[in-house]
């Protein structure tokens, strides 16, 4: 074995590159079009708006005025309680869908996914008919006499709080599933027969291992709901104004930069001590399903923690009883599809509300309508407006769908093919877009388009999409390429194929599925988009969204309800078929 | 049997250079040094191995011991951190897996699920080119030979585990590459449909006259199968000869351990009168003549059918029964020698059956036992 001293130490390979660099478009993309403008806008947020020199006067302003630290503390509280409640919704649906059989739970997943996929303006639309002071649920109460006056739904804390929570209600189920999913559930059975309650088995061994799934769904909740101004601002009243409103003010309004860096620093740093937290405690890698390594609390935390849990598995297990002596232990079985069927009923039902209203043929959004006829999407087809927006949505959404699935799929591939220990970090790096408020992103890319001529043209527009999908195409198309034999690559090349055949003639047309999926998620992403939007495509140049939120901003009328029917049966159309090939390749 | 079997069978034991074949021909595969480092851990250590034309050849060894990562250097699949492949004398330490002249077949098949049968045979074939009438032919007849002409439409996921590696195999051998090699390609299978295609894959190698290189951690397929065994531990070779050699005359403790029930006695050497003997906790034993006895001391290394139960010969044991196996065509015996040490002997049919806590008395011919450092 001496001789193996007296090799050449140089390595004798041929160089090949790594399979990283296949991850450099997106690479760049990303720091050029999302971390540098967003870096930018923090340090804005540092300097005087005349003479750009270093300046906390921003910070100060908001620290000292009222109306700024009550619109944080509105915001924070705002978030904190759409998590919660999302939770509380979101946790016995996931639960209930994680026992099911697999083709069941993917058939049942569609009553997430549609109100997942939904653009949040057709849901709050549908929210302002369904609540408003003349809207379906008034007029029920009214008109059955249970009420005198017409009840405030909305316009207040209750009605951003409904919508927030149906907003979020469906991320914070799919964010959970995947774990619950993946607990074994013959550790419950274990649990029972070694002598553990129901109740004890459900809380010590499975609510225990579903944990960080909760946590995850409760981050990501509380992130998105930092940044969003739609539900606020059309559900809630002045009192219930949100930071990103705040934001979208002090751009469009003011052009106070320095101010809105500011305002958008804090939404960032809210939302990266909450990433900071999670991951001290939890590990992120569960965030994004790249399977946890487990972290446990250590010492006393756990201990607590477990102590708590015996609590509720006590304290159920001691109301469990009564109530299955008093409605029988059929009844106890029928508690969970029953509150599934619930939340259910409320993600999916509301929207549906908009469409008969869009077939009416009163000039006003009266329900039930007086009668029904296509007037309105005659008005719809026939407005240059409309009309405009709509295919330059089409466009813009195809554009970004090709371009961030072959970018995302090009980074998928290159964190499949190499086990770098950077590959963690890109992942993150890649995922980021999905983490940072949008409306951070928005503001810091309306700064960097102005200075690039960019605003207002549909390459801009298609840019700003782009960052948004790639994350989803990423994720997607990791996916498919995680359960991606490749040794059928491998075998590919020993038979004779080059890796550009290989690729095109073994990988492809095996995670074809995926690849369409993405195409889809990331066309549906950039069709529903309205952050970027409002900045970025000004003047006659706008998207269906955008135009969407002036009508809604102006005046609500039968249009828009006609408008929201055709996104809607759109959006869901396309989902329904990336489903399909998401699932059987 | 013996020396001209080991005469090409250069090993990390002898001279780093192989010495050339009689004819003057080069081998057809020479791995020279090669190695493999996956940062601090040694997947393969420099090693030396020539492979003859028309040879069956198996790399044998426990998990983790070297193997199939020879293996993956020599397809190219994995990237050398040292030494070189020669292939018919010619440097192929730097061609691309796709352009080498190898097959390889895979534990899993690697069967590409949305081509079928007859396409997944025929890919290797397009890969290079070929005219479509002699494509279809090769196809055919690939088929035909593992006996699946029938099941050509039929997608992969449609067969089972036996039809699938045929199909595996029939890839492999369409286009003919001079050097196939095989990853433990009937791990998947069970017993009986392992048996019956062993004998499919000789018929093959018979057939074709290619030269196979075979891996398996399964001893008794080593036995039946090679021409050659290249026994690896520890990411090195062990030990390389023919099966009759390497059962025979197991140069190492690991070697006559792993293939074979052996019964190993370690001890000491004795020099005095006649052959020198070996003085161990059970008895005094008589060295094989072949053994010169220089150093400390060894082992001797006893087959379990060279075992006899009775006194008379040349080194006898003694010891209780505590277990009695019967295996169908044969009956063992484990004896306790006292000292933890336990012995295994083979009964003859028709010897009586000792039974348990009964004392028993076994000896060998010393010229049976093996002598290991």
């Amino acid at each position: 074995m001496t001789m193996a001293l007296s090799l050449p130490a140089a390595s004798p390979r041929t160089w090949r590159p790594s399979p990283l660099w296949l991850a450099v478009p997106g690479f760049l993309l990303l720091v050029v079009f999302f971390a540098f403008p967003v870096a930018r806008l923090l340090v804005l947020s540092v300097q005087d708006t005349e003479t750009g020199a270093f300046s906390l006067a921003s910070f100060a302003r908001i620290a000292t005025t009222d109306v700024y630290i009550r619109v944080l503390g509105i915001t924070f509280k705002i978030a904190g309680y759409t998590a919660l409640f999302s939770l509380l919704l979101g946790y016995p649906l996931a639960y209930w869908l994680a026992r099911m059989p697999d083709a069941m739970r993917g058939r049942m997943l569609i009553f997430v996914m549609v109100p997942f996929w939904t653009s949040y303006l057709v849901k709050t639309f549908a929210f302002m008919l369904l609540l408003g002071r003349t809207g379906v649920v008034n007029e029920i109460l009214v008109g059955s006499g249970v009420v005198s006056q017409p009840l405030a739904l909305i316009n207040n804390e209750l009605g951003v709080m409904i919508g927030m929570v149906h907003a979020m209600v469906p991320l914070a189920v799919m964010t959970m599933l995947p774990v619950m999913a993946g607990i074994d559930r013959r550790l419950v059975q274990a649990a029972q027969t070694l002598g553990a309650s129901p109740a004890h088995a459900f809380w010590l061994v499975y609510f225990k291992l579903s944990l960080p799934g909760v946590a995850a769904a409760g981050l990501l909740v509380f992130i998105s709901s930092l940044g969003f101004f739609i539900v606020p601002a059309f559900l809630g009243g002045r009192r219930e104004t949100m930071l990103a409103q705040l934001i979208i003010t002090q751009v469009q309004e003011l052009l106070n930069w320095s101010f809105a860096g500011a305002l958008a620093a804090m939404m960032l740093v809210a939302a990266l001590v909450s990433c900071w937290v999670y991951d001290r405690v939890f590990g992120l890698s569960t965030v994004t399903g790249q399977g946890s390594d487990g972290k446990e609390a250590t010492g006393r935390l756990r201990l607590a923690g477990l102590a708590v849990l015996h609590g509720l598995a006590g304290a159920s297990a001691l109301l469990a009883a009564p109530v299955q002596r008093l409605f029988g232990a059929r009844a106890g079985r029928a508690m969970l599809p029953a509150v599934s069927g619930a939340v259910i009923v409320f993600l999916v039902a509301p929207t549906l509300i908009v469409i008969p209203i869009a077939f009416t043929t009163s000039q006003f959004l009266e329900f039930p309508p007086p009668g029904y006829g296509l007037r309105w999407f005659e008005t719809y087809f026939s407005s240059p407006l409309w009309v405009s927006a709509t295919i330059r949505s089409f466009l813009v959404a195809g554009a970004t769908a090709v371009a961030a699935t072959i970018i995302g799929g090009l980074a998928a591939l290159a964190l499949a093919r190499s086990n770098s220990r950077w590959n963690g970090a890109i992942f993150a790096f890649f995922l980021a877009p999905m983490i940072v408020p949008r409306i951070v992103i928005a503001v810091g890319l309306f700064y960097l388009f102005a200075q690039l001529g960019l605003v207002a043209s549909d390459l801009g527009l298609v840019i700003g999409h782009t960052v948004l999908a790639i994350p989803f195409t990423l994720v997607t198309i990791a996916a498919v390429l995680k359960s991606y034999d490749t040794r059928l690559d491998q075998a590919a090349a020993t038979l004779g194929a080059n890796r550009l055949r290989t690729l095109f003639l073994i990988t492809v047309p095996l995670v074809k599925g995926g690849l369409i999926a993405a195409f889809l998620f990331a066309f549906i992403t950039s069709f529903d988009e309205l952050t970027i939007a409002i900045f970025v495509s000004g003047g006659v140049k706008t998207t269906l969204p955008k135009q969407m939120w002036d009508d809604m901003i102006l005046q609500l009328n039968p249009t828009l309800a006609a408008v929201s029917v055709v996104v809607f049966v759109i959006v869901t159309a396309l989902l329904l078929v990336a489903e399909r090939f998401r699932r059987s390749p | 049997m013996t020396a001209t079997e080991t005469t090409h069978s250069t090993t990390t034991h002898s001279a780093p250079q192989p010495m050339p074949h009689a004819d003057g021909m080069p081998p057809k595969l020479l791995v020279d040094g090669l190695s493999k480092q996956y940062g601090q851990v040694t997947a393969l250590e420099p090693t030396q191995l020539a492979v003859e034309k028309g040879e069956f050849l198996t790399l044998l060894g426990p998990s983790g011991s070297g193997k199939t990562t020879l293996l993956q250097l020599v397809c190219g699949l994995v990237d050398r951190s040292s030494g070189r492949l020669f292939i018919d004398g010619v440097d192929q330490s730097d061609t691309p897996v796709h352009q080498r002249d190898i097959g390889l077949v895979f534990q899993h098949y690697a069967l590409f699920p949305h081509l079928t049968v007859a396409e997944n045979v025929a890919f290797p074939l397009k890969m290079r080119g070929c005219a479509p009438g002699e494509l279809g032919r090769r196809v055919k007849d690939a088929l035909d030979m593992v006996h699946l002409g029938h099941l050509a439409d039929r997608f992969p996921r449609a067969l089972s585990g036996g039809q699938q590696q045929r199909v595996a195999l029939a890839r492999c051998f369409v286009y003919q590459p001079s050097i196939i090699l095989m990853d433990e390609p009937l791990g998947a299978l069970d017993k009986k449909l392992r048996d019956h295609m062993q004998i499919e894959i000789k018929r093959l190698h018979r057939e074709t006259g290619t030269t196979i290189i075979y891996v398996t951690h399964d001893q008794e397929e080593a036995l039946a199968m090679s021409d050659r065994i290249c026994l690896m531990n520890h990411a090195r070779i062990e030990q390389i000869g023919a099966p009759h050699d390497i059962y025979m005359r197991p140069r190492t403790a690991f070697a006559a351990d792993f293939i074979g029930i052996s019964n190993i006695f370690r001890g000491e050497f004795v020099h005095g009168d006649g052959r020198p003997r070996l003085s161990t906790p059970h008895g005094l034993f008589v060295l094989p003549e072949a053994v010169t006895a220089s150093g400390k001391g060894g082992a001797l290394v006893v087959r379990p059918e060279h075992l006899r139960v009775g006194a008379g010969a040349a080194n006898s044991i003694t010891g209780t029964v505590t277990e009695v196996v019967y295996a169908g065509s044969e009956t063992r015996v484990i004896a306790d020698l006292g000292a933890g040490t336990q012995a295994i002997l083979r009964l003859w049919p028709g010897e009586p059956v000792p039974r348990l806590g009964e004392p028993v008395t076994a000896g060998w011919d010393a010229d049976n036992a093996a002598f290991v450092p």
